[in-house]
């Protein structure tokens, strides 16, 4: 394999920098006019009038959509959405009715010639309520809250409820402690936004800043009643999607709507102000995680508790996943709490779950590798576990004490004091920490399709995503490698809902769900040129057997023979083809065949993602040193060294930007970032970037990468796990732990603003 | 953005006849303030005058009149150009710090001084039409009093209006004792000490300086002084740049033998106007430059904080900041 792994720059990045790539709302259409969404301003009751008459005379307003005029949708079913294999971000179909559910709900939506005459005429939307109390205190609320059954995407979401109680008691030493984690809102450069247009009543273009172009045409073909063949769904860029682009929310319901009534293409980009409430954030969590254990330090029994909320959705954090997966222990008890609030819906944002989750966990293990003066790495080693701990398999590649041992040399860990407050730097207070990361292999079904032309042109064709990832350029590479073409003659378009099906691109899935078919597509279209150069009368190579050729280069040639070639070129000319393709499916082993495919590719079960046999999981270890100003409680990272254990590296260098990207997002997390809301309205007091902070170039220091790079054997022919959301997983803990060994100070509650250490 | 008339000012007169005229008008600089706020519908001006032609913009010493040997900065010059002039760092390099320590590289090249001066708060229920808030709409309320304040004030509020002025470079020139020259409607000029051109709430909160409609900053004047080689500017913030003070104190000082001639400490992120520490000044006057005469001083200005249900670390954080910004000045005014 020549061209995958290497760390070339992407493809599509002379497009960015020059703005020649176009994102959603970049995509005008003549005639097109603008929808501004109007929010309520309560955040929980009834609308009791809506006065739209100033905003209706306002110049250039074309039409003003409420619930009393806005087009019948059909109503929301998750089982009737979950068999067409999709979902929506928020169970609120818009504009249907009058119940407010969360401050800044869309009650009503402004259609006018300009963007600046749609806002204004908002503003002249006037609402009157019957408002009620929301509900926004979660510690108030999950008194009453309820024991889901089921994580979201169907796993048991309580594990050996009560059944921690006694072995803990029993536990010669125990550990027990609390931690929050804050909301988070997930803000991407490129706010949500659409671009739609009807071409009559049954069929629907959306340009569309998205994860999913299937799932949201499988979304608003339902809605709308539509073929969803008569709905396309294009976003060949997106400004970054952290799972907030990940199912369609109101605002891309909406668009759709305002164009049906428009009658005309409608622009509809959310403001920033209507990110932090309309498009999902990561909840609120409070954990409790009770460790018992040998005086050696080996686990009798874990127990994390998670307490969040939910609301219009069956999602909620899933903080207790590392505690399933990581360290060996007699018995573990996961269990969840969830109350509902008068917030918008929580979503998926980057390693949902993992990062919340190992905050508490990996704090906990640190606490209690301290309390038993045992180096934190030595306590992880001694309960390290191959084989998964729910479903007893051993997992399909796991480097884990190999993460643990290059970092640890990478970071120089051994020069860390096992007791806080050692290290001075100037008035810096400096500290060690780390932790170790998990995040599942996640691995779909995906159809691609790929076209050579006669001047040696390929196209590779997938209705998959680039959410920034990097995707364009390692299917490129992949293409030229099953190909034997040179990387510059391939052309790869993606994000259009009328290529050959892919997934959503979410969980860090693409890489591995879309290199394999691509690699398939490749390689049969690189025998259907070998069967024609075997055969062919003219050609040098006419009669040999297959396992006698070699290719590179766009030729085949014989292996003991170099001289003797054939390119594909002549081999296209010579049969007088202007055009060959080849489709293929790839289908995991545990996954049904899809209802329309290509050609499923054949692949052992043995590296097909066999989960009978394996449990898929990639692995990591975090480590951090901070400098921590105690008199003034600013605490500064000075650097992070990740190592990561996920499967083959595609591309070295869009690989490691995607762990620098979650180590910051980490950062992020852990000094600074945090969704505040008014506990009387419901309102977030954290409206845009300037109030919702994330990292500026200052707060980030040096981010050392490495990864393990060994393929992982049984996940796909290919070897490649997802790299997108591990980056995040540990980071604050780490970081947490570095705070500790600094200062002596524990920290539990995120984010690590000033006032938390003063 | 509701509609509004723009024009461009083409001289001082005409631009503060315009905006005189109308109490609905506004004048326009950098726009890095204002524009936001019309965006969010809190401004709602129907008529810009835009004076970033006229020619107020250089950085001068001060000829004449009781500032003479001072620099006088221009009340349309950028942030960036001031905080990087010559006559700036090298007499003032308090003021140099304080703009850098604001806003962002980009922001403050689009930023003016006189913007700077009239920047409205970040108070984020008065950037919230939804919400209740005095200082927007008289009468209405005020959201933060009893919501999430963290970012509020400790010094000077009322019930009215518990917001802060969020600028870093004003926090410097009240040290400093800048003097604030405006173009009066009436063609005179006259001069507002810094110290009593912002305002305290009370209960007009809308007003937050005592500029008339129409008036025109067009120059900020500083005086002489002793400070250039010991002075310090600390800002402490929730991410290491590109965010709005918790609390951040000016501090310079003069020492003459053993004892501190002549003090200025000033406060950022803890009142409705740049907060001159005049407890701890007094404090300080004529004594040792010690930790421990550092620490005290803190407390005697710390001690009249009031802080509100969020904010009560400001208290404890103001202490320190005052207390590390005074040793820093006296390091020389570097990080080190
Ligand atoms: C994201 C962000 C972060 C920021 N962070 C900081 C920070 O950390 N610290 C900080 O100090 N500042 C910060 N700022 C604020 C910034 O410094 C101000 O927005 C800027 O100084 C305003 O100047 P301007 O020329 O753009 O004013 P404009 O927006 O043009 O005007 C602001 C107001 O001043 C009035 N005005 C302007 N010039 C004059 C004049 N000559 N005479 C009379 N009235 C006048 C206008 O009518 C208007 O009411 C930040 C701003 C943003 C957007
Ligand atoms: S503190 Fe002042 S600006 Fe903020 S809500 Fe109250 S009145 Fe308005």
């Amino acid at each position: 394999m020549a061209e995958i792994g290497k760390p070339i720059n992407r493809i599509d990045g002379r497009l960015k920098v020059t703005g020649a790539a176009k994102y959603a709302a970049e995509f005008n259409q003549p005639q097109m006019a603008y929808a501004f969404p109007v929010r309520s301003t309560i955040a929980n009751g009834t609308i009791r009038k809506l006065d739209t008459s100033q905003a209706q005379a306002s110049p250039g307003v074309i039409s003003i959509l409420t619930h009393e005029n806005a087009p019948r949708l059909k109503p929301f079913s998750r089982e009737q959405l979950r068999t067409l294999g999709t979902n929506v971000g928020e169970d609120l179909v818009v504009l249907q009715d009058i119940r407010v559910h969360y401050f800044g709900q869309f009650i009503a939506c402004v259609v006018a010639e300009t963007y600046e005459q749609a806002r204004h005429a908002a503003n002249l939307v006037e609402a009157e309520y019957a408002e009620e109390k929301p509900k926004i205190d979660l510690s108030e609320e999950l008194p009453n809250g309820l024991r889901p059954e089921k994580k979201a995407y169907g796993p048991e979401a309580q594990l050996n409820t009560g059944k921690a109680a006694e072995p803990l008691r029993a536990a010669p030493i125990k550990f027990e402690q609390i931690y929050k984690t804050s909301y988070e809102t997930h803000n991407p450069m490129e706010p949500n936004g659409s671009v739609a247009w009807w071409d009559g009543a049954d069929k629907l273009t959306i340009q569309e800043s998205t994860q999913g172009v299937l799932t949201e045409r499988a979304v608003i073909a339902y809605y709308f009643d539509l073929k969803p063949e008569n709905v396309r769904v294009v976003s060949r860029f997106t400004g970054g999607g952290f799972g907030n682009k990940a199912f369609p929310w109101t605002s891309n319901v909406l668009a759709v709507m305002a164009a049906k009534v428009a009658k005309r293409p409608v622009k509809l980009v959310i403001t920033r102000q209507m990110m932090q409430t309309n498009v999902g954030r990561r909840g609120e969590t409070v954990q409790t995680v009770a460790l018992g254990a040998e005086k050696n330090g080996r686990l009798t029994v874990m127990r994390h508790h998670n307490e969040t909320y939910a609301k219009l959705t069956n999602f909620f954090e899933p903080s207790g996943e590392t505690s399933e997966i990581l360290y060996n222990t007699p018995l573990r008890e996961i269990t969840y709490k969830v109350a509902e609030l008068n917030l918008g819906a929580p979503t998926y944002m980057r390693a949902p779950g993992e990062s919340p989750g190992s905050f508490a966990a990996e704090s906990a293990m640190d606490e209690l590798a301290y309390e038993l003066k045992i180096d934190p790495i030595n306590l992880r080693v001694m309960n390290h576990t191959t084989v998964h701990p729910q479903k007893k398999l051993p997992f399909s590649s796991e480097y884990l004490k190999e993460c643990y041992r290059t970092g640890a040399a990478k970071f120089g860990w051994a020069r860390r004091k096992i007791e806080p407050r050692q290290v001075r730097n100037g008035r810096y207070l400096v500290g060690y920490g780390m932790a170790a990361a998990t995040y599942p292999g996640e691995r779909g079904t995906a159809t691609v399709r790929i076209q050579m032309t006669a001047d040696g042109g390929v196209k590779v064709l997938c209705a998959t995503h680039d959410i920034g990832t990097g995707t364009y350029t390692i299917l490129a590479q992949t293409a030229a490698d099953a190909l034997g073409v040179p990387i510059g003659k391939i052309t790869v378009e993606i994000g259009d809902s009328n290529l050959p099906p892919a997934p959503l691109s979410s969980g860090a899935r693409t890489a591995a769900t879309v290199g394999p078919a691509v690699q398939a597509a490749g390689e049969a279209l690189r025998r259907d040129l070998l069967h024609l150069t075997l055969a062919g009368k003219q050609s040098k190579l006419n009669g040999k057997k297959a396992d006698e050729i070699d290719f590179s280069n766009a030729k085949f040639f014989v292996r003991s023979d170099a001289s003797k070639t054939d390119s594909y070129i002549d081999i296209m000319r010579r049969n007088d083809r202007t055009m060959m393709e080849s489709c293929m499916t790839t289908v995991p082993d545990a996954a049904k065949s899809p209802s329309e495919s290509c050609l499923i590719a054949p692949t052992s079960r043995e590296e097909n993602k066999n989960e009978e046999k394996y449990a898929f999981h990639s692995f990591g270890a975090q480590f951090a040193e901070v400098w921590v100003d105690e008199d003034l409680g600013t605490i500064r990272v000075k650097r992070i060294t990740s190592v990561q254990d996920v499967g083959r590296i595609m591309n070295e260098k869009t690989a490691r930007s995607q762990i620098i990207g979650g180590v910051i997002f980490g950062i992020g997390s852990a000094l600074m970032e945090e969704s505040q809301f008014d506990k009387r309205w419901a309102n977030p007091v954290t409206r845009t970037l300037a109030d919702y902070h994330v990292p500026v170039n200052l707060d980030v220091t040096e981010i050392d990468v490495h990864f393990i790079g060994k393929p992982d054997p049984r996940i796909s022919p290919i070897g490649a796990r997802g790299v997108g959301e591990i980056g995040i997983v540990g980071i604050s803990a780490a970081i947490a732990n570095a705070v500790f060994n600094a200062t002596g100070k524990r920290l539990r509650d995120l984010p690590f603003t000033p006032d938390k250490l003063i | 953005m509701r509609p509004f008339k723009y024009s461009r000012a083409q001289n001082t007169g005409n631009a503060v006849q315009t905006v005189a005229a109308n109490t609905n008008s506004k004048f326009l600089a950098g726009g890095t303030n204002i524009l936001d706020l019309m965006k969010e519908d809190v401004e709602r001006p129907d008529e810009l005058v835009d004076v970033t032609r006229l020619n107020f913009s250089q950085v001068r010493t001060v000829e004449g009149g009781a500032n003479k040997g001072g620099v006088s900065i221009g009340g349309l010059g950028r942030n960036t150009d001031t905080a990087n002039h010559p006559l700036v760092r090298q007499n003032f390099p308090l003021l140099t710090q304080a703009i850098l320590a604001g806003a962002s590289q980009q922001i403050r090249n689009m930023a003016t001084n006189g913007g700077n001066l009239n920047q409205r708060t970040r108070c984020s229920y008065f950037y919230d039409t939804a919400m209740p808030c005095n200082k927007r709409e008289p009468g209405s309320g005020c959201g933060a009093l009893e919501g999430i304040n963290r970012m509020h004030a400790l010094f000077g509020w009322s019930n009215d209006c518990v917001a802060v002025h969020p600028s870093d470079m004003c926090v410097a020139l009240v040290a400093l004792d800048a003097v604030v020259k405006v173009q009066g409607t009436d063609g005179k000029e006259r001069s507002i000490p810094f110290a009593d051109y912002h305002r305290l709430p009370g209960n007009t909160p809308q007003k937050d300086n005592i500029l008339n409609q129409g008036e025109l900053i067009t120059a900020i004047e500083i005086p002489k002084n002793n400070f250039a080689s010991k002075s310090y500017y600390l800002k402490v913030r929730d991410r290491a740049s590109y965010a709005f003070a918790l609390v951040s104190v000016a501090a310079a000082l003069e020492i003459e033998g053993n004892a501190i001639k002549n003090v200025r400490v000033a406060m950022g992120g803890v009142s409705h106007k740049p907060w001159r520490a005049v407890e701890a000044e007094k404090f300080l006057t004529g004594k040792a430059a010690t930790e421990a005469n550092f620490k005290a001083a803190a407390d005697a200005e710390m001690r009249n904080a009031k802080p509100l249900e969020h904010n009560k670390f400001k208290v404890e954080l103001g202490r320190r900041a005052i207390v590390r910004a005074l040793t820093q000045a006296m390091k020389g005014g570097t990080n080190a």
